[in-house]
């Protein structure tokens, strides 16, 4: 063992990795049945999905870029219970680039990225987490995506170079995803997606932040199919968003029943009535929220007696806000459209499939349940 | 004189980068810059108000919470309301739960690999480790032979696989590490028990706040999770918040005393500058402040530890002469005379007067000033906060030291350790006010109110990494203007025109390098800030309103 952190290195690289290592069976298969149940496959993939992590010969290496972004991302992952991160760290992924937990700094770290790349050429696992901002500040010196550096490069050199040659690339959260926070208006940086900077197609988990449930769920498909798993025509796997939070939220029955919350600390607040008047977004969301929730299933948004923001929509910081005005939030002549259609407009015509499903059976089921209306009004 | 760069600064929140003059060994300048900028003040503007605390939440995800309180509480201010009770403690909770979290994050997973071989634990006797760890703290759990033995055999599988993962390149070896394999296997163990229970700690967050990172529970004008106020949250919450105590009192603390005699030099390295403001935190029943805050409000001079001088808001300043903006005139301003106008030229710390960090230069009283967990640890201390008082004594005893080590690199990371155990000892009381209330009958969660047309207000608190104020300007029921001041920015600034460093760069220098192209030592001292980039780069928006045109794409 030299003195330099540059020199370091050990022999054994292509040896088998048992990835039951320190992880207890039973625990490993109650991942392996979460991890089912999130993708949607039923129990006869549980050993399937055991099977697929335990003969992995080389954990797959992952490279975790930062962006413009506040960190949240990393710190959600870092929450993951099931697997936990150590499992993750140690046993199933090989995290060789990520500046929030690795080791190196400055050229150090810099060796470690170009050492993953070459060594994983066209199989590793791009995560990336922050927008990339396109802007050119204003100054003597400026170029085009000045407002982020690293190690001297500007985001979109570092994007681009290093999602070139992953095998499959993942935004998590919102701001790699669609732009995130800082791609509001004005944008004052230009701020983008990975996707729209980069040329390259991505598969999404937004969220702000992401849940680790769902990002962990895409890298077991990945290493279970050696696929990412289906997608919406946003790039968002459908496992986890293909379904409106208002569809399997625990307070729908109260939609149902008109009984709403009309002031937080109410009576209806007290007993968890719907939170639609108080400017919930669940009608216009595809997010699997409800039923995975946060923090190994502790709680959600709703569930705390707040609405739902949107964030796992494209833009959502624009087209959800004023976040406690409910939607509709324009008045048409006469008659307030449903959230349904208001939705389908703002998010655009990407979702439209979905949104117009949605609308169609809010629209029916107001057409044969006329307190709704008298209640909303 | 050579000098060096180290860009990225890994194990932090953020962009930055690292510039040094090293001479004879040591550090003979330093210029620390912001490498990322964002412009929330900029998008903030014609905001609904009620909506900020939602959108500066997101200014940091690692210190989640904080932004979002400072951010409701200027607003309340602008309005001019009192929150319940109820939402003052849940709250107050909320915010202790995330220096409970934090720190043990910071300190295990953020600063510890500056400290600790993790390749040296390899060749540790897990016998005499487990003989080590009960010598330092008999009530230490999980410090058998056998436990030890375990985590040594996970270290050596994964390292004899050949990937190393996130230790890939680390400076293993290197000779500014000075612990025993022993102390090194248990420190990695604890590494991998904290990543552990990280993740349940945040769910203290997650029982009245709906999720971590970035809760969902405020509002301008309380919080929300009113039907969680129940026994079964209220337990759950204890049970997580018992498990995190017993952590700081049996592993963190006791870590922290079995590190620090390997690295007493650290004692006088890194002390940086002599003035230390805090804003205080944890309001009191009735909310006034800064009179009720649990941790009070003051700034120290001079390192003169016999008197607190009170805050002054109205004496911050900032200045750009080293920052990638410009002013129309000189500086400095008051953040509500600041203004929008950013000019980049590139990294310039090769001319005296180059600019060179997204970050702007704040001074309070026209002295730079240190933020962060040993501040509040001085200005509690010599304000007689009779816990703080308890416990830093208690840890300077069993070092035998006095509190001028407390001056340091080492002083920084012992405050922090200090200070968890100071906040996770006071939160019960608070959840048995909680409780108390609800008894009563008392469910209040929330002040209703009717947003004014036109206001003004400012939220100040602290961030784990140090002090954090928003000021707002309401006009015509919209965001006029939104202003952060946070900890990195007076941490982490350039130097201002006087030529005189901020926390970061004074810090540096006198700091030992024993190679440039490892420079561990240098890492040591940067993170005990703890910095927190994201937090730090903003621009002030213009009283003009300007937005400033991009030319984006």
């Amino acid at each position: 063992m030299g003195t330099s952190g540059s020199d370091f290195s050990f022999k054994t690289p292509e040896r088998r990795m048992d990835a039951l290592a320190g992880i207890k069976r039973r625990d490993f298969l109650s991942f392996c049945a979460l991890m089912s149940a999130t993708l949607g496959l039923g129990p006869s993939f549980i050993p399937k999905i055991a099977e697929a992590i335990e003969k992995a010969t080389r954990r797959p290496s992952v490279i975790w870029l930062h962006f413009a972004e506040c960190t949240g991302d990393s710190e959600a992952f870092i929450r993951s219970t099931n697997p936990s991160i150590e499992e993750l760290i140690l046993n199933i992924l090989s995290i060789d680039y990520h500046e929030t937990i690795m080791a190196a700094s400055g050229e150090a770290a810099e060796g470690a990225l170009q050492k993953a790349m070459k060594d994983n050429k066209g199989k590793y696992i791009a995560v990336c987490e922050g927008a990339i901002p396109l802007g050119t500040p204003p100054g003597p010196n400026a170029k085009k995506g000045d407002y982020l550096t690293i190690a001297g490069k500007t985001g979109l050199e570092l994007a681009k170079e290093v999602c070139r040659d992953a095998a499959a690339i993942m935004c998590v959260g919102n701001c790699a995803s669609f732009g995130g926070v800082q791609a509001q208006y004005p944008n004052p940086t230009g701020a983008v997606g990975v996707e729209e900077a980069t040329g390259i197609p991505t598969l999404k988990v937004p969220g702000c932040p992401h849940n680790v449930v769902n990002s962990v769920a895409v890298v077991v498909n990945f290493l279970l199919l050696g696929s990412l798993p289906k997608t919406d025509k946003l790039g968002r796997p459908l496992f986890a968003y293909g379904k409106r939070i208002h569809d399997h939220c625990l307070r729908r029955a109260h939609f149902d029943a008109g009984q709403f919350v009309e002031k937080f600390g109410d009576a209806g607040a007290k007993d968890r009535w719907c939170l639609y008047k108080m400017g919930c977004k669940g009608p216009q969301t595809y997010h699997n929220c409800p039923t995975v929730e946060y923090n190994d299933g502790t709680s959600w948004p709703v569930k705390a007696g707040h609405g739902c923001i949107g964030c796992s929509e494209p833009k959502f910081w624009d087209n959800m806000a004023p976040f406690y005005e409910r939607l509709p939030n324009i008045k048409l002549p006469g008659v307030e459209a449903s959230a349904d259609q208001i939705g389908f407009t703002l998010v655009g015509a990407a979702a439209a499939g979905s949104a117009v499903h949605g609308a169609y059976t809010f629209l029916n089921r107001k057409k044969f349940d006329p307190t709704l209306k008298d209640k909303e009004e | 004189m050579a000098r060096h760069v180290i860009d990225p600064i890994t194990r932090i929140e953020g962009h930055l980068r690292i510039e040094i003059e090293v001479e004879n060994g040591k550090v003979k300048d330093a210029w620390s810059s912001g490498t990322l900028w964002r412009g929330f003040e900029v998008f903030l503007k014609n905001r609904d108000p009620r909506d900020a605390w939602i959108i500066t939440q997101r200014v940091c995800g690692v210190c989640t919470t904080v932004h979002a309180l400072a951010s409701v509480k200027c607003v309340e201010d602008a309005i001019g309301i009192q929150i319940p009770d109820n939402a003052r403690l849940v709250r107050n909770l909320i915010h202790g739960a995330q220096y409970v979290h934090d720190h043990i994050v910071h300190f295990y997973h953020l600063h510890a690999l500056d400290w600790v071989d993790v390749v040296s634990a390899l060749s540790a006797d897990p016998k005499k480790t487990s003989e080590l760890a009960n010598s330092i703290n008999p009530n230490a759990p999980d410090s058998g032979p056998g436990d030890f033995r375990v985590v040594q055999e996970k270290l050596k599988k994964f390292i004899n696989s050949g990937q190393l993962g996130p230790f890939t390149n680390g400076y293993w070896g290197h000779p500014a590490y000075k612990l025993p394999p022993e102390a090194n296997l248990m420190a990695v163990a604890h590494y991998l028990q904290a990543l552990a229970l990280q993740s349940r700690l945040a769910r203290m967050h997650a029982i009245f706040g709906a999720k971590n990172p970035h809760i969902q529970t405020y509002v301008v004008g309380g919080v929300t999770s009113v039907a969680d106020l129940n026994a079964d949250s209220i337990s759950e919450f204890l049970y997580i918040l018992e498990e995190g105590k017993r952590f700081v009192d049996n592993v963190y603390l006791p870590d922290v005393l079995a590190v620090a005699p390997f690295y007493l030099d650290w004692a006088s390295i890194g002390g940086g500058l002599k003035n230390y403001l805090s804003y205080g935190m944890f309001p009191g029943k009735g909310g006034k402040e800064p009179d009720s805050l649990w941790f009070p409000r003051g700034v120290i001079k001079d390192r003169d530890l016999t008197k607190v001088h009170p805050v002054d808001a109205s004496k911050i300043k900032e200045e750009v002469t080293h920052a990638w903006y410009k002013y129309k005139n000189n500086g400095p301003l008051h953040p509500s005379a600041g203004e929008t106008d950013p000019w980049y030229t590139g990294i310039e710390t090769g001319k005296p007067d180059g600019k060179y960090s997204w970050l702007k230069t704040p001074r309070y009283d026209d002295m730079p000033c240190e933020v962060g967990p040993l501040s509040r640890m001085l200005v509690n201390y010599v304000s007689g906060h009779k816990s703080t008082v308890e416990n830093v004594n208690n840890v300077l005893k069993a070092l035998g030291v006095g509190p001028e080590i407390l001056f340091s690199t080492l002083g920084r990371t012992a405050a922090r350790a200090i200070e968890t155990k100071v906040i996770a000892d006071e939160m019960g009381a608070w959840m048995n006010e909680l409780i108390a209330n609800i008894k009563r009958g008392d469910l209040e969660t929330f002040t209703d109110y009717k947003m004014p047309d036109k206001a003004s207000g400012f939220g100040m608190t602290e961030a784990p990494r140090g002090a954090l104020g928003h000021w707002i300007e309401i006009k015509g029921g919209k965001i006029d203007n939104y202003q952060l001041i946070v900890p990195t920015t007076w941490n982490g600034s350039p130097r201002d025109a006087q030529g005189r460093r901020s926390s970061f760069e004074e810090a540096l220098i006198g700091t030992p390098v024993h190679d440039p192209k490892q420079p561990v030592e240098i890492l040591r001292t940067i993170h005990s800030f703890d910095p927190c980039l994201a937090c730090s780069v903003h621009v002030i928006d213009p009283v003009t309103n300007e937005v400033y045109e991009t030319r984006a794409i």
